[in-house]
């Protein structure tokens, strides 16, 4: 065996050392749907190489064949030049392959000792492993600048530190390979550049790193080579610093497609929302909106940055009626009712506020209804669906069908299910019932989650419509660049209060960064 | 009321705590493993019945006590295949099998013993007889002492012994070995414990089985220790109560000790009436204190008494995500 290992090792120095990770004609199909065709890919040692591609381009179906959660239909994987089976991720593990899933997989009621150690446990009894572990974890900590307590709660520590718990996980269980899916969708900038210090941290220890991401910049800022994936395919294998985002946004969607957001400057009119001393206390008692006050004009569009659970979805669910809330909101001039009976979804879509939900599988539509049924739900009293208790089936699907073509939903079958079409359009059919109410204010949070990019530039092309049509929009998104692109103002919440307001053109995103991290520096408009 | 019958009655909740205790350690594995189980009550009966048949036939308690946990085991692995590997609806398995269990032992009863569904009593040999323990009878007539040592202690059937070390040792089990470790991670995040390697499907039937085992001591413990043979439908809704147990206990050992013991100590006040009466002012009707275990447990759900979270990933099947 050794002999073989040796042999083969030396065959490879021959022809310069063997890449870390070569997939030859890799291929597989869930059922009829073609997840990866025929892919190959080499990523060279001590590298960091980006995956990209968009949501259903098989980046991830890819990565966890890699990782042993399914088994390739055809192909072959080589590690370090080596043939290698994967059956399982305890094969993954053997062969030095390390995860860090976009979820994380962490125990969540456990210690980060516990979770680091869970599954390479040194002996049956627990004591001398988590003490070993105690010992190493200190030590890659300070190599890698990666200081967590060990004896914290993973439920208690920030989402940054639970990633970088998942990347010590791997690193304990000696990974060469370290694999990493969208890993900047939680962190704030700083985060993220404190992770990318990490990765090239790594990288120079001569680790290999594999990026699986949707975003560009991340891709230009952090990676050495790119492959581009596209339908299930490999696309072109590119060096960085050799390409640009505007190339790869090409290769990834196959056509040209503005990066930009292209919009005129805004005319804001009258005041439409008024927002004055806004609070929430949640059913633990914890206030999560500590007096938010902002106003929202005709013609522009607010953005709403932060990072994710500073408060943001809290303030849309109040003001789509949702949950219930003190202080006082003005649509038009006339107050809203923030308590009570009066206070739901039907009164506030009554007084002209449509609502385009965070979560649209949870709250904005019903995944195993179809669009048809989807489209009628908030307006089923509507006299346009509805006579008296029937529904008008057969004129709702007309109209299904209309909004579909009007807002380019693929397929546009008003009979299938909404799960059944993919994340950009599920997200087309909740915008096309909610901006086609001609709203005087829509409320619309993360309107590109998990939506590729052909499918966010007609979002926000839709979005700056609705705006120069003289309405007023409240953008809640996490992404910075959307806030970025998108808005005409910019608040940032920190911990249910408002940090500051920003013109986009006039501030950066490092300022902004500090504003969602909490750093006031004292010009806030609270 | 006297001594004498403090004695009396705290003797008697030992004896109906270990059931119990029993049940509720095996609903504990298999729930901090991710496995709901309502069907500890079908596991106990199935093993009260074949351990008591197979007991009178053989003429062996041991050989009873084999037979019982391999019809325990039998049923929890039926529950496993369903939930564990077909992925079924945990609730639905754990009823179809308490179903199953209730109509089954009464059927084979009737057809090998021809007794109206229940087997011959058990004598001698058959049955498990009381331990004395050491110097049980030399303290006796120590005061206070000498009668909790010999009279409360000492003078249970083995399987209330092992019932009560079971508790330290499954505390040690889960909290300081690296099966323990994984079983409380898998019952938390399977997703968890897949990526790193370790299967999750070994370890929630590892867990069943471990409840198939604790059932199935616990049911030949009614038939042939608790009582003298099988009578129908005698778990008499101890499974549920188990269950009421273990969510009192917050899913943890020790306290589930005490929540069996508290519950133990209601069955046997329901039993003596007179020590009833003495206790209360009032008549306090039985049916009150048999259903206290239900009423305390709504209570502790309420969140009166702190919050008792289940382990998070309880009742949902594993199947890895995309």
């Amino acid at each position: 065996m050794t002999d073989l290992a040796e042999t083969s090792g030396a065959a490879a120095v021959a022809q310069g050392p063997a890449p870390a990770i070569e997939l030859r004609g890799i291929s597989k199909a869930f059922g009829p749907v073609q997840a990866n065709r025929d892919i190959s890919l080499k990523v060279a040692k001590g590298t960091i190489h980006g995956i990209i591609g968009e949501n259903g381009a098989g980046k991830s179906t890819l990565m966890s064949i890699l990782y042993g959660f399914y088994k390739a239909d055809a192909g072959e994987i080589l590690i370090n030049g080596h043939p290698t089976e994967i059956p399982d991720s305890q094969a993954a593990i053997a062969a030095g392959i390390g995860m860090v899933f976009q979820h994380f997989k962490l125990v969540e009621n456990f210690s980060v000792l516990e979770n680091v150690v869970l599954g390479a446990e040194e002996g049956r009894l627990l004591k001398p492993s988590l003490a070993k572990a105690r010992k190493l974890l200190t030590q890659l900590a300070q190599e890698y600048e990666m200081n967590v307590d060990p004896d914290a709660l993973i439920e208690e520590i920030g989402v940054g530190m639970q990633q970088r718990v998942e990347i010590l996980k791997a690193l304990y269980r000696r990974a060469d390979i370290l694999i990493l899916d969208e890993p900047t969708g939680v962190l704030t900038p700083a985060e993220a550049d404190h992770l990318f210090r990490i990765l090239r941290g790594l990288r120079d220890e001569g680790k290999t790193i594999v990026l699986i991401t949707h975003k560009l910049r991340e891709i230009m800022e952090v990676t050495d080579t790119v492959s581009v994936m596209r339908r299930g395919e490999m696309g072109a294998t590119l060096t960085t610093s050799e390409t640009n985002p505007e190339q790869l946004a090409e290769l990834m969607v196959g056509r040209k497609v503005l990066l930009r957001v292209d919009k005129a400057p805004a005319t804001p009119g009258k005041t439409i929302l008024k927002v004055a001393d806004l609070r929430v206390v949640d059913e633990d008692k914890v206030e999560r909106l500590r007096g938010i006050s902002f106003e929202v004009r005709a013609g522009e569009i607010l953005g709403i940055a932060g990072v994710a659970g500073n408060g943001q979805s809290e303030l849309l669910e109040v003001l789509g009626g949702m949950i219930p809330a003190t202080g006082r909101v003005e649509l038009n001039g006339t107050a809203l009712e923030l308590t009570g009976r009066a206070c739901n979804g039907r009164n506030r879509r009554a007084r002209g506020i449509a609502h385009v939900p965070e979560d649209r599988q949870r709250e904005g539509l019903i995944m195993d209804f179809a669009a048809w049924e989807n489209v009628a739900f908030g307006y089923q009293n509507d006299p346009a669906y509805a006579s008296g208790w029937l529904m008008d089936n057969a004129g709702l699907r007309r109209d299904t069908e209309g909004k579909m073509k009007r807002f380019d939903v693929r397929p546009p079958n008003p009979a299938l299910a909404a799960k059944n079409f993919s994340g950009g359009n599920q997200q087309k059919i909740v915008l096309a019932r909610e901006i086609e109410r001609n709203p005087d204010l829509l409320l619309v949070g993360q309107p590109t989650r998990g939506v590729d990019i052909g499918a966010i530039e007609f979002i926000h092309q839709r979005i700056v419509e609705l705006r120069d049509a003289g309405k007023a929009i409240l953008l809640v998104s996490v992404e910075l660049d959307e806030i970025l692109g998108l808005s005409d103002r910019i608040a940032v919440m920190f911990d249910g209060r408002i940090m500051g307001e920003r013109l986009p053109n006039e501030t950066t995103e490092a300022e902004l960064g500090l504003l969602m991290a909490g750093v006031s520096d004292g010009k806030g408009a609270t | 009321m006297g001594f004498d019958t403090v004695i009396q009655v705290l003797d008697s909740t030992l004896r109906l705590s270990t059931p119990l205790l029993l049940a509720c350690l095996a609903g504990l594995f298999s729930e901090r493993s991710g496995i709901f189980d309502i069907g500890l009550e079908a596991k106990m009966l199935v093993a009260a019945f074949f351990s008591a048949a197979v007991a009178y036939t053989t003429g062996s308690v041991w050989i009873g006590l084999l037979a019982g946990i391999a019809a325990s085991l039998v049923f929890a692995g039926i529950h496993g295949l369903a939930s564990i590997t077909f992925r079924g609806n945990q609730l639905i398995s754990g009823v179809a099998l308490n179903f199953l269990a209730s109509g089954m032992t009464v059927l084979i009863a009737q057809s090998w013993f021809k007794q109206g569904g229940r087997t011959p009593s058990l004598i001698g040999g058959a049955r498990f007889e009381p331990i004395d323990l050491p110097f049980a009878g030399s303290v006796a007539g120590v005061p206070i002492v000498g009668p909790i040592y010999s009279d409360l202690l000492s003078g249970h059937s083995v399987l209330v012994y092992v019932a009560l070390l079971a508790v330290p040792a499954t505390w040690w089990l889960l909290f300081r070995t690296r099966f323990g470790l994984r079983l409380r991670a898998v019952g938390e995040n399977p997703a968890a414990v897949d990526t790193a390697g370790v299967s999750v499907v070994g370890l929630r039937y590892a867990a069943v089985g471990i409840a198939g085992v604790l059932c199935g001591i616990a049911g030949a413990y009614l038939a042939t220790g608790l009582q003298a043979g099988f009578v129908k439908e005698m778990t008499a809704g101890r499974g549920y109560i188990a269950l009421a147990a273990l969510i009192f206990a917050k899913w943890r050992p020790w306290h589930a000790l005490g929540a069996c013991w508290l519950f133990g100590l209601l069955q046997a006040l329901a039993l003596r009436t007179d020590v009833v009466e003495a206790i209360f002012p009032f008549r306090m009707p039985v049916q009150l204190l048999d259903s206290m275990p239900y009423i305390l447990t709504v209570v502790i759900l309420a969140g009166f008494v702190g919050k008792a979270i289940p382990p998070r990933a309880g009742g949902q099947p594993y199947v890895k995500e995309r």
